[in-house]
């Protein structure tokens, strides 16, 4: 890639890159996220990119009529026409703007960032017509390349279907055509490894009218108008804690991007990392405009090898296409970027524990203040803000902040990015307008329970949410509202659980993250959580008292208002709200050592049905534990106190003669 | 003037760094585990914690002290999170109270007493890691650690040494060495600021108590005691009497009762030393051969040694003055053939590092140990208390002679700048008020951790560094290796202060009790009416009788 | 004591990084991924180079979970254990796992040095529950016998 040395030689860029995109007849982006990748995508795309190279001269003959036959009622013959149209046109244009016809692809296969359905994965999607194919494997590689694109025809096999309805274009599926995807509007679309097709998108546009249409303080305005709030969980005004740093008189300063996103069930930042990187970068060199930064870093967690090398390659790209470095686009402003690999700690979302570990230190939280728009990396002040909050700043400076505010409520304006996950029909990553209710996003695109299961309770916020039940499905998912329920946005990940789940081992779950995830400084969350945990283990283990609940209650407010950083703040919110809301299951563990989702297994009773049992003695030979006692063929029988519930002797027993009861 | 109103009353502050300084102020002494003033703000017991009229709860350490402020310092949701705070440290810390070293010192335990924490309702499933004995200096027992990290910080922010840390996280944190390495594989020092500020007893002292009441109560052991110049401003500490009061007559009452044949004074010692450092550094300055770095302090010596090898030439040969002491002090008993008894040298140091000094092979002479033993201002102390003498009525005895004269010279090695002090007077020899007012006022007083003087000696400028703390012995060593820096003279003592605030002193020593300390040794010497070391007749004496031939033999150490 | 080679190995990815302490955490990570394990006596040799003391270097080391003294088997296998994993029963596959491997909590290497297994906390990859990697490559949709006959395999491969 040559340098790009000027705002318009951008802008050239920008249209030969474009034309080149519009002017190919057939182009095939294989989702290359982290779900695609391990369902094979990367083995659909080897055999694509085989296919092309062994057919060269392939004819690819695009007919609308062909692409919309059988497909009645999908609108997609005018499409096809105007796509047709678009090619021919764009094709002109090429030869207008001195691109040479082999410079043209007829067919190209791309690939891209995560396309968020990952429940349906591997997926293709085929431009110009947008038609998506779900479950692709490499034997469907063949037909794809002989009838798809060489002249259109569909393959109705591989197109998604729900209640008896096939969709063709990706646009159309329910899942993706609820959504609002801003941030994500690139993720699927572009080939992620390639500067180019971001540009050809209108990508660094927003850089250029930084630049040398606003003033750093302009920016910031901008971008305090538009409310935007961070993205990683605490909500704060992104605009801000700009201006807070644009204010310090220390002249060093730095732009953090913290992509250690942890929380399990959560991967919306590790998608645009991978789909998106330029975004990112795009976001984090206006914020280093607008805050006379001139170094950033960029940390991302160590189980993201994917995001952390299309990264490296987006910065690789960006340098040399002098779009970071000295003088960029012919300014004065320059920007030097480092990516850092987490280590494997989860406290390293945290601000200054993040900012520790990128100075070589244990990510350990530190007191505030001073806070780190002031004294924050290597001691200087820093912008810190997560993945997802740099990418929403291009469309912000891009088109106004008026137009961001015009999505979403007024406190808590734009869209939110939610990785839904659980049991839920329709996993995936997700983009809505904040404000959506949590019924729109389970029922209207995650389609609805699993295997026509009952909603029980989602979980939001991860390891420092709350859960909200059936009640609340119709509040508005945006920071406020959240908070008032007791619940937080956190960093996206919702969860949804069916009445198969015990929400007692839920709680058990989390507080072991946390606590095995404790950094160890402060007392409340090191030695709290480490009895919660216990306490909880006790619960699920049938060895409850019912005092017990009274005393994570008090740990839990203990650990709430005195630990030492946000995290140890918020460990305990998962027990205090299935407390409030489930406090009778765990009431029915403790006292009547039942667990009614058939989960805790430790609260399960083997019996040998007397009928049924021969007396062969197996079973207790099988027992660990001497349990099972009885008589050379009379029933035996299973003493309870004793039992240790490995189920041994369920698998011995030649009989069928043992059960579990619950 | 800004003012805060805490628990209703108002209160004016102007520039304390955090709340809690302001609530101290105050007289409320709100209790915390891992503040330290001289550190820097860790934050992590939690034990501070102040709620603000709006209901909100924070650390009053680490929050910056605002005009208006309304806080709270003992409301019941407060008293709940202490009492919890103290009982998840209880429940995970080891309940031998009644026998551990720190019972009486420990501050969990007093708090545990304060806020009434009457169970325990978590069991301690903690596994028993092995205690480290290896250091002949400190002890240290993980299973009394409540990882508040104060040792971490002194060893790192004071001592800029770094031997102990943090290791692994969460419920597994630990303090420990790198790789878990025994202590005396390390480059610890030995000079026990962290059991200092350690406020359970997972940093102890390593007692010798036991084979000196052995040698006590043996009656073919004559027991010769010396008292190092810290020691007596300090061990009255722990009987009620006032902080840096001189407690000197009585402790020797003390001893005497307890069995000590002699007890004589480490400031004769350091009167020898005077007379030795200063001829060494008139022959230096005379020789050019510069800078001469003080070797009275072991841990700073073997902090020379660990990290800056390549000066370790230009340490003084002197011996310490406890060195020095015991090497005369067994000469004289190998001389006398009338003495059938075997003799055993106790001394009684504010320090450490002098249990690990005395185990150095130079300080062998004739295959002979010259110090026994080192026993602690907190060792004797025990010691006292076991013997059951009350400190603070006992009436006051007096020092055996000769060994129990000594300058005002020697009286000031107790603090930093002690030894440059004495070294100056002897050098300038003049007892006119005015010169000797000179020499104080040089710059090398007072408790800045790196004061530097200019003296004129022989017709010639001398540039002095005073140094205490080794961290800032560490900036001076770095700056004098890249010629950053330049001295003729260099005093290091290892701990900020000097041996007042020495590693084996009576707890806790805060910049209060140092500065206590510090006045209390400065009354010695003007009190004294021999302020010169070459004026001390007994030393004097010495130089003409036992050390004849044998200065180099018995004060000097002769390395490679 | 170690070869030289590990000593030369880590002068050039410390060249890499500069000697500096905040290039500690990137050096003992390429260290780890060129050896599988970090040797302690190459994180003394680092914190020397760098100019921290050998406690602080071990205290970062020990912080963070990716670093382990003990060198790791040939196949690293992590099966994730996060939210959406464990409530797809991710826990089952890691039982099996321990007792086909003979491995457990406090054993997580076999002997012969082919396989390490451990659990991580979210791999992200949470549409695909429950998922296990094998040296970063991520098998989705695992089960007990699937990730049984993934190590059979993994073992017919040597």
């Amino acid at each position: 890639m040559q340098r790009i040395s000027s705002a318009e030689a951008l802008n050239q860029v920008c249209q030969s890159a474009k034309t080149k995109i519009d002017a190919c007849k057939c182009r095939i982006l294989i989702c290359a996220g982290t779900g695609c990748l391990a369902g094979g995508s990367g083995e659909i795309y080897e055999e694509m990119c085989r296919l092309a190279k062994d057919n060269p001269d392939v004819e690819i003959d695009f007919k609308p009529e062909i692409a919309c036959a059988g497909l009645p009622g999908h609108g997609l013959e005018e499409e096809a026409r105007a796509a047709v149209e678009k090619i021919a046109g764009a094709r002109k244009d090429a030869e207008a703007e001195g691109i040479k016809e082999e410079d043209l692809d007829d067919f190209a296969v791309k690939k891209s960032g995560c396309h968020g359905f990952c429940e349906m994965g591997p997926l293709m999607r085929i431009e110009p017509l947008g038609i998506l194919y779900t479950k692709v494997s490499v034997d469907d590689c063949k037909a794809i390349f002989e009838r798809t694109v060489k002249n259109g025809d569909i393959i109705r096999e591989l197109l998604y279907k729900q209640d008896g309805i096939e969709y063709a274009r990706q646009e159309d599926i329910p899942f993706y055509k609820k959504q609002t995807r801003v941030v994500l509007e690139n993720c699927g679309h572009i080939d992620a490894e390639h500067i180019e097709e971001y540009i050809a998108r209108g990508g660094y546009q927003a850089l250029v009218k930084t630049l040398f249409d606003m003033t750093p303080e302009e920016v910031i305005e901008e971008v305090s108008e538009s409310n935007l709030r961070g993205r990683g969980g605490g909500g704060f005004k992104t605009g801000y804690k700009w201006s807070q740093v644009a204010r310090q008189p220390e002249k060093q300063r730095y732009v953090v991007c913290n992509g250690d996103e942890g929380d399990p069930g959560a991967f919306m930042d590790r998608s645009i990392m991978e789909g998106d990187p330029h975004r990112v970068l795009e976001g984090m060199m206006i914020a280093a405009y607008a805050t006379g930064a001139q170094e950033g870093y960029i940390y991302v967690r160590a189980e993201y090898p994917l995001a952390i090398k299309r990264l490296q390659n987006a910065i690789a790209q960006a340098e040399e296409a002098g779009l970071l470095g000295e003088n960029i686009l012919g300014s004065d402003f320059s920007f030097k970027l480092h990516i850092n690999r987490g280590a494997g700690a989860f406290v390293c979302g945290e601000g200054s524990a993040l900012t520790a570990s990128i100075e070589g230190n244990r990510g350990m939280p530190r007191v505030k203040p001073p806070r780190t728009v002031e004294h924050g990396l290597f001691d200087k002040p820093t912008v810190l803000n997560n993945v997802e909050t740099y990418a929403n700043v291009p469309g912000i400076i891009s088109r106004g902040a008026a137009w961001f505010k015009s999505i979403g409520p007024e406190n808590s304006p734009g869209t939110k990015a939610f990785a839904l996950t659980g049991s839920v029909k329709n996993t995936g990553l997700i983009e809505v307008p904040m404000g959506t209710t949590l019924r729109e996003v389970i029922f209207d695109i995650g389609g609805g329970i699993k295997n026509d299961g009952t909603f029980k309770a989602v979980q939001i916020g991860g390891p420092s949410g709350g859960c909200l039940i059936t009640p609340q499905l119709d509040i508005s998912l945006d920071f406020d509202s959240l908070k008032k329920m007791g619940a937080m946005i956190g960093s996206g990940g919702l969860v949804v659980m069916d009445d198969s789940t015990c929400m007692v081992e839920v709680a058990r779950f989390f507080m072991n993250f946390t606590q095995k995830e404790s950094c160890g400084k402060c007392v409340p969350c090191r030695e709290g959580t480490k009895r919660m945990l216990e306490i909880l283990e006790r619960i699920v283990a049938g060895n409850g008292k019912e005092e017990d609940l009274d005393l994570l209650e008090e740990l839990a407010d203990t650990i709430t208002e005195t630990a030492l950083c946000g995290l140890g703040k918020t460990a305990s919110l998962p027990v205090k709200s299935t407390l409030k809301l489930f406090r009778e299951e765990y009431l029915e563990h403790v006292v009547d050592k039942h667990c009614a989702s058939h989960t805790c297994t430790s609260l399960r009773r083997f019996v040998i049905s007397p009928e049924r049992c021969k007396g062969c003695s197996k079973c207790a030979k099988n027992c660990p534990a001497d349990a099972i006692s009885g008589r050379i063929k009379e029933p035996y029988v299973i003493d309870n106190e004793r039992c240790i519930k490995c189920g041994a002797c369920e698998s011995a027993c030649a009989f069928g003669a043992i059960h579990i009861e619950w | 003037m800004k003012y805060m109103t805490i628990n209703n009353r108002k209160v004016a502050f102007d520039d304390e760094k955090n709340v809690l300084s302001v609530i101290r102020k105050a007289g409320i002494e709100l209790p915390t585990f891992c503040y330290l003033s001289e550190l820097s703000t860790y934050g992590a017991c939690r034990m501070c914690v102040v709620e603000d009229d709006r209901g909100k709860i924070f650390a009053s350490c680490s929050e910056e002290p605002k005009d208006g402020m309304v806080i709270y310092t003992n409301t019941p949701r407060l008293q709940h999170h202490r009492k919890m705070i103290l009982e998840l440290l209880l429940a995970s810390h080891c309940t031998d109270c009644t026998t551990c070293r720190t019972n009486g010192a420990c501050i969990l335990l007093k708090l545990a007493n304060q806020l009434g924490v009457n169970y325990v309702r978590f069991q301690n499933n903690k596994p028993k890691l092995p205690l480290d004995y290896s250091s002949p200096c400190i002890v240290f027992d993980p299973n009394k650690c409540i990882l508040c990290g104060d040792c971490v910080r002194t060893c790192t922010e004071i001592q800029g040494l770094g031997i102990l840390d943090f290791a692994h996280r969460g419920s597994k944190m630990r303090v420990t060495t790198a790789f878990d390495r025994p202590l005396s594989e390390t480059a610890c020092v030995g000079c026990g600021q962290c059991r200092v500020v350690c406020p359970t007893g997972a940093i102890t002292v390593k007692q010798n108590i036991h084979p000196v009441w052995k040698a006590l109560s043996d009656k073919d052991t004559r027991v010769v005691a010396q008292i190092a110049p810290a020691v007596r401003v300090a061990v009255g500490d722990k009987f009620g009497l006032p902080k840096g009061e001189n407690a000197l007559g009585k402790l020797v009452a003390a001893l005497k009762l307890m069995g000590f044949d002699q007890v004589y004074d480490t400031n004769f010692g350091a009167d020898l030393t005077v007379m030795e450092e200063a001829q060494e550094l008139v022959e230096k300055i005379e020789s050019g051969d510069l800078p001469l770095f003080t070797s009275c302090c072991p841990g700073w010596v073997k902090f020379c040694e660990e990290k800056f090898p390549e000066l370790r030439k230009h340490i003084s040969s002197c011996r310490s003055p406890q060195q020095m002491f015991s090497a005369v002090l067994k000469e004289e008993a190998r001389m006398d053939t009338e003495e059938k008894r075997k003799t055993v040298v106790v001394s009684i140091m504010p320090c450490t590092a002098k249990k690990a000094e005395i185990l150095r092979p130079e300080h062998r002479t004739d295959g002979e140990q010259d110090t026994d033993y080192v026993l602690t201002t907190t060792e004797i102390t025990r010691m006292i208390k076991e013997a059951g003498i009350d400190l603070a009525s006992i009436k006051p005895g007096t020092m055996d002679m000769p060994f129990g004269l000594s300058s005002g010279g020697a009286a000031i090695f107790g603090v930093t700048g002690g030894v440059t002090e004495a070294v100056l007077r002897r050098l300038v020899g003049s007892y006119e008020p005015e010169d000797l007012e000179a020499i104080k006022f040089t710059g090398i007083r007072g408790n800045d951790g790196i004061k530097e003087a200019t003296v004129n000696l022989k017709g010639r400028e001398v540039k002095i560094a005073v140094v205490n703390g080794l961290k800032n012995a560490g900036i001076v060593m770095n700056g004098i290796k890249s010629g950053e820096m330049y001295y003729d003279f260099v005093e290091v003592m290892a701990c900020r202060s000097g041996c007042v605030a020495g590693g084996g002193q009576p707890v806790p020593v805060t910049p209060q009790i140092k500065a206590a300390r510090t006045e209390g040794i400065y009354e010695i010497d003007d009190e004294k009416q021999i302020k010169i070391s070459s004026d001390n007749p007994f030393a004097m004496a010495l130089y003409d009788g036992l050390l004849k031939g044998k200065q180099q033999k018995l004060l000097h150490n002769h390395h490679e | 004591m170690l070869d030289q080679k590990y000593y030369d190995t880590a002068d050039e990815i410390i060249a890499i990084h500069g000697a500096d302490q905040s290039s500690l955490i990137p050096i003992i990570q390429d260290i780890q991924t060129e050896f599988r394990y970090l040797p302690g006596e190459l994180l003394s040799y680092v914190a020397e180079k760098i100019g921290i003391t050998e406690a602080k270097a071990y205290s970062v080391a020990t912080f963070y979970e990716n670093f382990s003294f003990e060198p790791k088997g040939k196949y690293v296998i992590k099966v994730c254990d996060g939210t959406a994993c464990h409530v797809r029963k991710s826990i089952p596959i890691l039982e099996r796992l321990y007792s086909v491997l003979g491995l457990s909590e406090d054993k997580a290497t076999t002997d012969d040095m082919l396989f390490t297994l451990e659990t991580v906390s979210c791999l992200g990859a949470c549409g695909l529950a429950p998922v296990l990697t094998v040296n970063d490559k991520v098998y989705p949709a695992m089960t007990p016998d699937a990730a049984e006959d993934l190590i059979e395999e993994l073992r017919g491969a040597e």
